[in-house]
């Protein structure tokens, strides 16, 4: 399984690239337009291959058009009425047709239109639209780190990405590996070869070693499937000439107003890359990535010894899973807005919390003294947990067929 | 005979369930010492806590005249009652994986694991799995995982469950094998003929409390009722037994004899055997007298029931 998974993964993605890249089939608009203001706008955007293909029908009788769209004649209708002014024609502009139209082409006929009539009160002030194109600027702001570094707007989609990306990763490690932390020790009490170990070895021993032979286990496989994955993915990009990355299904409006910012974010990114604390990030990922992994599986090890099968695990596994997401959506939410706002700090600090929250604050730069504290917090939390679950489990790996309740787990601390 | 394990008072309590209260054992070094109790009667908790699973409340526990400590696992064997391997991982790792967990270099484990292969004629196992051979086979690799280390200290719970008669031989074949070789053994069971068999000191576990400990020959002679099976071939059934009624107590007994003789249960209390005989030969021929020593079964059904009546009458 270990090297078939990222065989399969790859598969799904050069499937869905495939998908993807396969020429939408183009859709006929009819436009009828009143005021005859539009409809040559509308036909500019008429290109080779592109998904819409607008026809002028203007002077066709709107019934009649009606009914072609319900014969699915044309795949849709705009219906621009005639009105006195220009500016009156918001909300009385119809599209009509079969199926809902999609999010972007709405927009991009909304976009048009309203170009237009920007344009024309222009006209209508006498005013010069060359001048006014002229006379925009764009200002682009100068950061400065007091440190002395300098730094560039566009970094901090970097930083959240990078911070995001790590924060995402222990996330999923925790999940599985976590699980499979828990699903050996409730297989070890099922098996009843738990007595034998246990004679052996202390609780405490063997859940450290579970936990640390776990974790060696899942990095391996991780790097297994790292591997393999990257390289089939160029072999397969290669070979089928698919665009397996992200970004193929981006709408061809957005699509060209990234391109055209891409060079430039490219540019600013390769030489913001060099500016990012990058030695910092790596070494929190790895401290926090232990830390977090070791204090989630130590609750993971606890709950399998708790219970009987897995299927009585899911009143335990809620409160662990809980924290996860949170930390999550506080990364992507708070820290984004306000990395060393309260609730970034705060949460960042908390143990549960702590490995998402601050890999996703690092990149913004973070006080040493925080991340000692931090990385402190989260290891005597750690060690505490494992006591704690070490009790529990001296006591839940020989109970066999009760579910136990909360209550009873704390009786368990007190034999 | 010195002691190679002594429990002292040692109280376990789960909760407000007592499981032990205030249990001292003493088991001599080489002995097979037969641990025998009811369900329930907490030998499950005593064992468990020689092997440092569960810690006493209070008391102690001395092995081989030191206080019990974690290093001492690795002179330790146990096969507990409830059995069970990794499932999905072949034999041979298994045993390896479990042997070195007790010690062994990895060298060492495979030498002992080859003898013991062959010495039970299960060499062709090594690349098995578990979930592949039957309960009684499982057993077998169960039995030498727990005796691989050569522990000075065995402790086998309910040892021949699972196997047939020929396989429970071999097991007790290689049990007292280990005994010739110095090893002392617990030995947790109902079976009370196997009881008998093996065990040279017995100690009997009732509700949390040790009512009886010693050598087997001790507690029977304890629980000896004084009393004879007689087979007598006689003319004068009444004269017989107006004489013996005079002095004894007696009772219709039932035996197997090849003669048609008249079988009796004489209790004789303090008087002496020879006076009993004395009067028999008078009488008639004596063709059967043995006297009545009671089984382990006995002693154990007798203690239980006992002490349950006593508990009700308080």
């Amino acid at each position: 399984m270990t090297f078939l998974s990222p065989l399969l993964f790859v598969a799904i993605a050069v499937f869905i690239g495939y998908l993807s890249s396969m020429k939408a089939e183009t859709k006929y608009i009819a436009i009828h337009d009143e005021t005859g203001l539009f409809a040559s706008d509308f036909l500019k955007e008429n290109k080779k291959g592109a998904e819409f293909n607008y026809l002028n029908l203007s002077e066709a009788n709107v019934n009649a058009l009606k009914d072609s769209i319900t014969k699915e004649n044309f795949d849709g209708l705009i219906l621009i009425p005639k009105t006195e002014n220009v500016n009156d024609l918001s909300g009385k502009i119809e599209f009509i047709s079969n199926n809902s139209p999609s999010i972007s082409f709405i927009e991009n006929t909304q976009d048009v239109i309203a170009s237009k009539i920007t344009k024309i009160n222009l006209e209508k002030l006498k005013l010069d639209t060359l001048a006014i194109q002229k006379a925009q600027s764009n200002v682009n702001i100068h950061l400065v780190k007091a440190s002395g570094e300098e730094s560039l707007k566009g970094l901090n989609e970097i930083k959240i990405g990078i911070g995001g990306a790590f924060g995402y990763l222990i996330m999923m490690f925790i999940i599985i590996y976590g699980n499979m932390v828990m699903r050996s020790v409730i297989e070890e009490k099922t098996n009843r070869i738990i007595e034998i170990i246990i004679s052996s070895v202390k609780p405490f021993q063997l859940m450290i070693g579970k936990i640390i032979g776990t974790s060696l286990a899942g990095i391996l496989q991780f790097m297994i499937w790292a591997i393999i994955g990257l390289g089939l993915m160029f072999a397969a990009s290669a070979f089928f000439g698919v665009n397996v990355g992200p970004g193929t299904n981006i709408p061809p409006a957005m699509a060209q107003s990234m391109q055209q910012d891409f060079s430039g974010i490219v540019q600013m990114g390769l030489k913001e890359a060099w500016n990012l604390p990058i030695a910092s990030i790596l070494i929190g990922f790895v401290i926090y990535f232990i830390g977090g992994y070791f204090l989630y599986s130590s609750f993971y090890a606890a709950i399998g010894a708790a219970v009987d099968n897995q299927t009585d695990s899911q009143q335990f596994l809620l409160p662990i899973i809980m924290p996860l997401i949170l930390s999550v959506y506080i990364g992507f939410f708070t820290v984004v807005n306000d990395p060393h706002g309260t609730v970034a700090v705060a949460f960042s600090m908390i143990p549960l919390t702590s490995p998402i929250v601050m890999l996703m604050r690092i990149p913004f730069g973070v006080p040493w003294w925080q991340i000692a504290i931090s990385v402190s917090l989260l290891f005597a939390t750690f060690f505490l947990v494992v006591w704690f679950a070490a009790k529990i489990y001296r006591v839940g790996i020989l109970m066999y067929g009760k579910k136990p309740t909360w209550k009873e787990l704390y009786k368990w601390l007190k034999y | 005979m010195s002691n190679l394990l002594e429990v002292r008072n040692v109280v376990k309590k789960y909760g407000d369930y007592v499981a032990l209260n205030e249990v001292s054992l003493n088991v001599p070094k080489g002995s097979i010492y037969g641990l025998l109790g009811p369900n329930g009667a907490g030998k499950t908790s005593l064992i468990r806590i020689i092997n440092q699973i569960t810690m006493p409340d209070s008391g102690e526990i001395i092995l081989d005249g030191e206080k019990l400590q974690p290093k001492h696992v690795q002179t330790i064997g146990y096969l507990p009652e409830e059995r069970g391997l990794y499932s999905t991982m072949k034999v041979g790792e298994q045993c390896l994986y479990l042997a070195q967990m007790k010690g062994l270099s990895k060298a060492e484990a495979k030498k002992q694991l080859d003898y013991w292969f062959d010495r039970l004629g299960i060499q062709g196992w090594w690349n098995k799995k578990i979930q592949e051979l039957s309960k009684g086979m499982a057993q077998k690799i169960q039995f030498v995982v727990c005796v691989l280390h050569k522990p000075k200290l065995l402790i086998l719970d309910e040892p021949f469950s699972g196997f047939d008669p020929v396989n429970a031989n071999v097991i007790k074949d290689e049990i007292l094998a280990l005994k010739e070789q110095g090893s002392t053994i617990i030995f947790s069971t109902h079976r009370m003929e196997s009881v008998e068999e093996l065990c040279e000191n017995i100690a009997l576990i009732h509700k949390s409390n040790k009512l009886i400990e010693g050598k087997v020959s001790d507690v029977k002679r304890q629980f000896r009722t004084h009393s004879f099976e007689v087979g007598i071939l006689t003319n004068n059934v009444e004269g017989l037994m107006y004489d013996i009624t005079q002095k004894f107590t007696v009772s219709p007994a039932s035996f197997k004899s090849l003669n048609d003789d008249l079988k009796l249960n004489i209790e004789i209390g303090n008087a002496s055997p020879n006076e009993l005989l004395h009067i028999l030969t008078q009488r008639g021929q004596v063709t059967h007298f043995v006297e009545k020593i009671p089984s382990i079964n006995d002693i154990f059904i007798q203690t239980v029931t006992e002490n349950k009546k006593l508990n009700s009458n308080n």
